[in-house]
């Protein structure tokens, strides 16, 4: 199957491939996986106090198309606040990268990622919120 | 003949509809059944008679190929309740599991800077066999229960061994390098 170029290029130099300390208060950490290829995805965020994003960072095993998927995810919330974020759709993920049809549930991972790493992050300030009252 | 290609692939060898089954005895039963249809038999049969037995060997392959994977038995047995596995949509988000998939494919990754990597392979190996049959395990009762939440819970517990099976297979891509390279 042929990979369009945007998705070589993010498979050949992923940006931001890492990980954050997850005990981090403003990170946000979301875990999800593709049971039907077995891709697994790490996405985390750094949110600041105006409740932007800072910084994104993720690691990815699955095919080019989920790595892809996830590197151009991490460009694209950076500078995002959590709001914005929110939005990305799993179909504008699959329109950049021009995603095949049988490659479409590696953006739907994305998107779904992206919501997790929210949610942890938004679970914690509640939580840390509630220790402190 | 014809009625055979209404049975499922439990019945279709005789079998009962359990996940627990006995695996020789269904590779003999595939050989002599495979046997029974081989086209060579059919040469000289009349039009209609080869295209049922060809039609009985492709039933009696498939039947097999899915039942001899503990994982595809199990895919199986769940759609024969009438479960839904919607592949394409579905994720896993039980963070935990997760947690180990990422480690259990760090673990792969970072095998080959290891000083001894076919020990290390080996340790990783085991642990995912493990794994797989916890979850069959868990699998079997679940699945045994019956109930609407079990089942659905078995899904779950499908996806997971999904996941193991991946990662078992790279493990095994990865011995194979390592050999190579001996």
């Amino acid at each position: 199957m042929a990979y369009s170029d945007k998705v070589i290029d993010h498979y050949e130099n992923p940006r931001n491939v890492g990980s954050m300390d997850k005990e981090d208060l403003s990170v946000g950490t979301g875990m999800v996986g593709a049971p039907a290829c077995g891709d697994v995805m790490r996405l985390q965020i750094k949110v600041n106090e105006q409740g932007v994003i800072e910084d994104a960072k993720f690691k990815t095993y699955g095919c080019g198309s989920a790595i892809a998927s996830s590197s151009l995810l991490t460009e694209w919330v950076k500078g995002k606040t959590l709001d914005e974020a929110t939005t990305i759709k799993n179909s504008d993920i699959a329109a950049e990268l021009e995603l095949p049809p049988v490659k479409i549930h590696c953006s739907v991972l994305a998107e779904d990622a992206i919501k997790a790493a929210i949610e942890d992050f938004k679970n914690k300030q509640g939580a840390s919120a509630k220790k402190s009252a | 003949m014809q009625e055979s290609l209404h049975l499922n692939h439990f019945e279709l060898f005789g079998l009962p509809v359990s996940f627990s089954i006995d695996t020789a005895g269904l590779a003999d039963r595939y050989r002599e059944m495979q046997r029974a249809v081989h086209p060579d038999r059919f040469a000289n049969a009349p039009e209609r008679e080869r295209r049922l037995s060809m039609q009985r060997a492709a039933q009696i392959n498939e039947a097999y190929q899915t039942l001899r994977s503990t994982l595809q038995r199990a895919r199986y047995l769940l759609r024969l309740q009438g479960m839904d596995f919607n592949d394409e949509r579905a994720t896993t988000v039980d963070p935990a599991f997760l947690m180990e998939q990422m480690e259990l494919r760090d673990a792969l990754s970072e095998l080959k800077s290891a000083s001894d990597p076919m020990t290390s392979l080996a340790v990783i190996q085991k642990s995912i066999t493990t794994r797989q049959r916890q979850l069959e395990t868990e699998f079997e009762s679940l699945f045994g229960n019956g109930d609407a939440a079990s089942l659905q819970q078995a899904i779950q517990t499908v996806h997971k061994l999904q996941f193991m099976e991946k990662l078992a297979q790279e493990a095994e891509t990865l011995e194979e390098d390592l050999l190579d390279q001996l």
